[in-house]
């Protein structure tokens, strides 16, 4: 008979109680792994979502950083033109791999929506444009490819705003040529969902912005120096250079307070699992009293009474931590399909990435939680003199 | 003769105080436990029997006195043992049987009797089996304290008291919740213990049982007579 076997059966004593605790401990090593792993596959999603961007620097107008924020809060006006001849000019740096020029145009439809909503066209170069996205998956058709044509593909949020599906017809006000939806793309959780995408040709004649363009996708080569190259663009006139770098490190940045709060909610929950530990172990000493002064009188030392209450207590905090990361796999499905619904943007890929690292850390962190919110019935129970647990007996 | 003696009291003395007043529970008690010997307390209640019991058994400081056990000056003059040297003493000499057996629920007869073994294994120590063939619960080891009478789960907690080999037994009212019947069954099993040199120390109001000891002292008012 072992210290182990004696603690689990004191366990065993009050069932409903300790399997209260332990649901506990299980709920919070739940929320711990969930919001860990979520933590943990959003960045990863984000990295990847932005590394598929294609191109590392975004060139535009000066006085337009965000294209699509300018386009909502401009209502589509106001944004800012380069000269196609800016093209010739980028191309003679030497770090340039490929370069796509785009053209943004904002229309806005008081019938779309619930309070009208702006459709955003982007004009691409079917030459460079696809191949620098070849993650764009399709839904319906494929890309355009002559620069002139009326044809548009749909991002996934776009064709069910629009109603469109490939091979319908499309009309954009205060144009009087229909538009051929060719393609409809699948879901990839960016910008490129509301996209609708033309050819640049078209996109100038449509709005009338002969040889204008509001965005040069720079790809660099592989060895060149981002930061070095961004510094030297500024050499050009009324430019602005966006780095995708940068973007990245705003959004790591907004993602990194947000895991401060999301710290802080699984820092709540293991508060509240250590204080039901705390309550129902310290109940268990005060109801076991005597007991454990007659476990002093049978020569227990202190510090072995100190290892029964703290044993029990990892017992209850190992099983109801390991059981909530098991309920943390289960879920996974269940958690994500949660988190899509009410985050406004959410990468491709599994949000929530529950690796050995993250599970384990949980792990530990619960567990010790759970030893230290031991440590205090412990050591009230090893201070409980032999004696006491006799008096008890002569009072009743 | 001196070499069996292995509790030695002198004038040991217990106050409480309650409110303005002091109570003497133990008042000037001088006595010698020797092995293999039975002793029986008797008294009326509230007289100082458990009193006196605790402090001989190392479970109670007295407010004065001196006390050895098997040699050692365990209370007296300055001197007072902390807790975790207490626990060494208690380990080596004594077995304690309390009224009320405080048995552990959850764990079986044997497991209960083993329970001490958990912490320390005593050198005298008794085989667990042996233990309990003697006292009559071997056919019982595996059922729980719940599933047992009261003679027999007195009888448990005896067993768990001698299986580190104790060589005093401390009993407070060992039949105090038992029949007639079951209390001659505890008397059979305490003078057998003695027959094989264990001292035995026991408060009772039991008649029967006190007259099976080799010697009684009465005590009233804190006081021997
Ligand atoms: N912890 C205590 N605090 C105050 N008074 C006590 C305490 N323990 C015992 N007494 C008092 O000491 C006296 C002797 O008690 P006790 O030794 O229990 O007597 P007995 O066991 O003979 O009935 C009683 O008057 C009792 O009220
Ligand atoms: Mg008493």
């Amino acid at each position: 008979m072992t210290v182990y076997s004696i603690a689990y059966k004191n366990l065993l004593r009050k069932k409903t109680r300790t399997a209260l605790t332990a649901g506990g401990i299980m709920l919070s090593a739940w929320v711990l792994a969930t919001l860990l792993g979520f933590n943990k596959g959003y960045q990863q999603g984000l990295n990847r979502d932005i590394d598929n961007m294609g191109f590392q620097v975004l060139l535009t107008a000066k006085g337009c950083p965000y294209e699509a924020a300018t386009l909502m809060l401009k209502g589509g006006t106001g944004l800012r033109y380069m000269d196609e001849s800016i093209l010739k000019d980028v191309y003679k740096y030497p770090e340039v791999d490929k370069i796509t020029p785009m053209l943004m145009h904002g229309v806005f439809d008081p019938d779309k929506g619930e309070s009208g909503a702006i459709a955003a066209y982007l004009g691409v170069d079917p030459a460079t444009f696809p191949a620098m996205k070849p993650y764009l998956e399709f839904k319906q058709g494929a890309w355009f490819t002559d620069d002139e044509a009326y044809e548009a593909v749909l991002g996934y949020e776009a064709a069910e705003l629009e109603t469109r599906e490939a091979g319908d017809l499309m009309l954009v006000i205060g144009v009087d040529k229909p538009v051929k939806v060719v393609g409809v793309l699948k879901r990839s959780g960016t910008q490129d969902d509301g996209t609708i995408f033309m050819p640049l040709g078209a996109v100038r004649e449509m709005f009338g912005r002969k040889g204008k363009l509001t965005g040069l996708g720079i790809k660099v080569k592989k060895e060149a120096d981002i930061p070095a190259f961004e510094n030297k663009l500024y050499d050009l006139p009324d430019v602005q250079v966006v780095s995708m770098a940068q973007v990245k490190a705003t959004i790591m940045n907004l993602v990194n307070s947000a895991r401060v709060i999301v710290m802080g909610i699984a820092g709540i929950a293991l508060i509240i699992a250590m204080a039901g530990v705390i309550n129902t172990v310290l109940m268990s000493v005060m109801e076991r009293y005597a007991e454990i002064g007659i476990l002093k009188s049978m020569g227990a030392m202190p510090f072995d009474v100190f290892r029964l209450i703290w044993t029990e207590t990892a017992i209850l905090c190992g099983l109801g931590g390991a059981a909530g990361i098991g309920l943390a796999f289960v879920t996974a499905g269940l958690s994500e399909a949660a988190v899509r619904y009410f985050l406004p943007y959410a990468p491709n890929g599994a949000l929530i990435a529950l690796d050995p690292a993250i599970t384990g850390f949980a792990f530990v962190l619960i567990t010790a939680g759970g030893l230290l919110s031991g440590l205090y019935p412990a050591w009230r129970a090893a201070r409980v003199r032999p004696l006491e647990a006799i008096r008890i007996e002569g009072e009743q | 003769m001196t070499k069996d003696i292995l509790i030695s009291a002198k004038d040991l003395r217990k106050t409480y105080r309650r409110g303005s007043e002091e109570v003497r529970a133990v008042d000037g008690v001088s006595l010698d436990i020797k092995a293999g010997e039975m002793t029986a307390i008797i008294g009326p209640s509230g007289s100082g029997k458990t009193t006196l019991l605790n402090m001989l058994g190392c479970l109670d400081n007295p407010t004065s006195g001196t006390l050895r056990v098997g040699g050692e000056l365990v209370f007296g003059g300055h001197r007072e043992l902390p807790e975790g040297e207490l626990t060494l003493v208690r380990r080596r000499f004594y077995g304690y049987v309390f009224q009320k057996f405080y048995l552990v629920p959850t764990l079986t007869v044997l497991e209960n009797i083993m329970l001490p073994g958990t912490f320390y294994r005593g050198e005298g120590g008794w085989n667990p089996r042996e233990v309990m063939k003697l006292l009559g619960i071997d056919r019982r080891e595996d059922h729980l304290p719940g599933e047992l009478s009261g003679g027999e789960m007195q009888r448990v907690a005896i067993a768990r008291a001698l299986i580190n080999g104790p060589k005093v037994l401390l009993a407070d009212e060992p039949t105090g919740n038992l029949d007639s019947r079951r209390s001659e069954e505890i008397k059979e099993i305490l003078k057998g213990l003695v027959s094989r040199g264990v001292a035995v120390l026991m408060v009772t109001h039991n008649l029967e049982l006190a007259k099976a000891a080799d010697r009684v002292l009465e005590i009233r008012d804190g006081r021997m007579h």
